[in-house]
């Protein structure tokens, strides 16, 4: 492996990914958007309000937890997570969240607007909304609202009013066009808070310097705790903020392992799955050029995973030119996988993970056993409290009044 | 010179304005077609835009949205829209402009999809989410096979973007009438004027103003502007309500005389 760039293009290129493709209604308006960004990042009076909301709202830096009890029931490897569960609002979202919200207000924006899928985000950016007093509409596809009820009740005792989406797949997906639909109409009042490391330049490289912060305060962790750096990085990745937020400060490591963590929802059919590195191929969508779940006829195929934030038909374009440079891996879980890992968390660390971060979490356990004496980090991309729904469904044996089973089968979902 | 070029000269000269009518491809069904595009030309639609389904159309509002999901329901694909080009060739001379979202187009290839769009008789190549800055690879191959490719300016666009998307237009360039997605509106947006001043100076193309044009009073309006007035979710919507019954084919021609009447009166 040569060395990685780590920048894309003037205008928003990783290698052949990533890029502006849009109507030319949201053109001038994204050029407002990279503006606005540009000249925060020089600004220090915006590094300080960030770094301070980061610090005092948000509750950065996370902690860095050994899961010695995880680790031991394994046999192998060690594991350290990178807790950005305990993060307000329960997920690594916020920290984007507070970034553009910032933006939005130099703007002098009044009105933001996002998508969620597992309501993360949604969450996150109703809580920033309600810090800075904006209008704020989510949209959220209406599968999705109905696995994810509690985030739906979140956002709207934050004071958001959630839309439903009830086309296509009634996914992410549907919710981000939805949003592009919204954006194109209202831009000269409206923020378009977009959620993940997607879409078109400035956001994939905007988001994932948001959330740098999860790498770098890892990596300094890492060092101070064990000497040392990881062997190995993982992280789920759905559009890929965490994964490559968690990943950037290691790309200069060339000994630092990274794998990415995507839904393999019912097994590598297509519909039946999000792995886009696995069946996908590179084509257009919202915005990017990055590897995208089609068929033969560029139609945008469905997809499948148990995990709301992760069942999504592209990928990020920076992991597509990071997969295509071989300096990071992808590979995929299947519903049952990060269902039991899930499982497994919560029954030896007293950590009740995410869905989506179950992903990244079960490829680490599934790994451990045969490295013994490797380091493994596994960014914790979120907690499990909006999959309670979920859980219970899969695991009625602890449902009802007189639990029976104490160690549930699952993972059959 | 293209269909679509000797079109608007023959217009202008005639200091008539152009009627352009949008189509979802395969809605109600791909075999439908060939007698829709009929009906439209009798009731006096000049050029046809051809609009080939995407499973994920961001720019359109709900009415051609759903028309997109009946047609990829109803199995259409872009080869089947090439097919349909062909079928239109043995009846008609009518400038055809295939109106696509890129990634479609994209797995198709640029190539391929030049050559294969020539031989069955379309004349140009629209794609609604393909900006200026990225479309050389779009646009060579479709020149050098001596088709148009047709660019958006819209509102928003600042003078240089103005400049480039003239620059990288050829046929006519596309107006967006207002910022928002397809569909009907109640009146025409004043952005327009100014947006048309704005291109004049820039270029010599002929400019054709749509999105939101759904009544003779506003397609005369935007006729005194323009040299071309492009209607289609109210086309669209015809077919929605019609479906694939007795009635569709007479309400598109009707619809479009009275288009045709408005701008011209
Ligand atoms: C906890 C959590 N992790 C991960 C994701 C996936 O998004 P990304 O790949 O952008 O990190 C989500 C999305 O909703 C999430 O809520």
């Amino acid at each position: 492996m040569s060395v990685t760039k780590l920048e894309p293009d003037a205008q928003g290129h990783f290698g052949p990914y990533g890029g502006r493709y849009v109507p030319e209604t949201l053109m001038a308006p994204l050029e407002d958007v990279e503006r606005a960004w540009m000249q925060s990042r020089e600004d220090s009076s915006f590094q300080a309000e960030l770094s301070d909301l980061l610090k005092n709202f948000a509750g950065r830096p996370t902690a860095l937890y050994e899961a010695k009890r995880l680790a031991e029931a394994l046999g192998g490897a060690r594991i350290f997570l990178k807790r950005e569960d305990l993060l307000h609002t329960g997920a690594h979202k916020i920290n984007n969240c507070l970034g553009q919200v910032l933006l939005a207000k130099r703007m002098g924006k009044r009105r933001v607007i996002a998508e969620t899928g597992a309501g993360q985000h949604g969450v996150a950016t109703a809580t920033v909304c309600a810090l800075f007093g904006m209008e704020c509409v989510v949209y959220m596809g209406e599968e999705d609202m109905a696995r994810q009820r509690l985030n739906v009740f979140r956002m709207r005792l934050l004071g958001a009013r959630v839309v439903g989406v009830g086309y296509g797949s009634k996914t992410l997906k549907d919710a981000i066009s939805e949003a592009m639909r919204d954006w194109v109409t209202n831009i000269a009042t409206t923020h378009y808070l977009l959620g993940s490391a997607l879409g078109a330049h400035p956001y994939p490289v905007m988001v994932r310097d948001f959330h740098r912060c999860i790498g770098e305060e890892a990596r300094a962790q890492m060092l101070e705790r064990t000497g040392r750096l990881p062997d190995t990085v993982f992280a789920c990745v759905g559009g890929g903020s965490n994964a490559i937020g968690a990943f950037h400060a290691f790309l200069p490591d060339a000994q630092v392992e990274l794998v990415g963590v995507e839904a393999g929802g019912h097994g590598i059919r297509p519909g039946e799955h999000a792995a886009r590195f696995h069946g996908g191929a590179p084509g257009v969508l919202q915005g990017s050029r990055s590897y995208l779940l089609q068929d033969g006829d560029g139609q945008v195929l469905l997809t499948h995973s148990v995990s709301a934030g992760l069942d999504y038909a592209m990928v990020g374009p920076e992991h597509a030119w990071l997969h295509d440079q071989g300096r990071a891996s992808y590979t995929y879980c299947e519903d049952g996988a990060a269902l039991r890992a899930a499982l497994q968390l919560s029954r030896t660390e007293g950590i009740i993970p995410a869905l989506e971060s179950a992903h990244g979490l079960a490829e680490a356990i599934r790994r451990a056993p045969g490295e013994p004496g490797k380091v493994f980090l596994v960014n914790l991309s979120g907690r499990g409290d909006k999959d309670i729904d979920i859980y219970r469904a899969v695991f009625p044996e602890l449902d009802g009044d007189e639990p029976a089973g104490d160690t549930p089968q699952g993972g059959t979902a | 010179m293209s269909r679509i070029g000797e079109l608007f000269t023959r217009k202008r000269a005639e200091k008539k304005p152009v009627l352009i009518g949008y189509i979802t491809a395969g809605d109600p069904s791909p075999e439908r077609m060939p007698s829709l595009i009929a009906a439209l030309e009798r009731g006096g639609v000049d050029l046809i835009e051809l609009g080939v389904p995407f499973s994920d159309p961001v720019a359109d509002g709900p009415v051609i949205m759903k028309a997109s999901e009946r047609a990829l329901a109803a199995g259409m694909t872009l080869a089947k829209v090439l097919d349909l080009a062909r079928a239109v060739r043995l009846q008609s001379e009518i400038p055809l402009l295939l109106f696509s979202y890129l990634n479609p187009v994209m797995r198709y290839g640029f190539s391929k999809l030049a050559a294969d769009a020539k031989a069955a008789g379309a004349d140009g190549c629209l794609l609604t989410d393909l900006s200026v800055e990225e479309a050389d690879e779009f646009v060579a191959p479709l020149r050098e096979a001596g088709l148009d490719t047709v660019f958006l300016a819209a509102p928003t666009s600042p003078p240089e973007r103005l400049r480039r998307v003239a620059d990288h237009s050829s046929g006519f360039v596309y107006l967006v009438s207002r910022t928002g997605v397809t569909g009907e509106q109640s009146r025409l947006s004043a952005s327009v004027g100014p947006l048309v001043e704005s291109l004049r100076a820039r270029t010599a193309l002929p400019l054709a103003v749509g999105f939101g044009i759904s009544t003779p009073e506003q397609a005369r309006e935007t006729a005194r502007l323009a040299d071309g007035v492009v209607v289609g979710s109210a086309f669209v919507r015809i077919v929605e309500a019609q479906g694939a019954g007795p009635g569709l084919e007479p309400a598109l021609e009707a619809f479009a005389r009275a288009l045709k009447t408005g701008m011209e009166g």
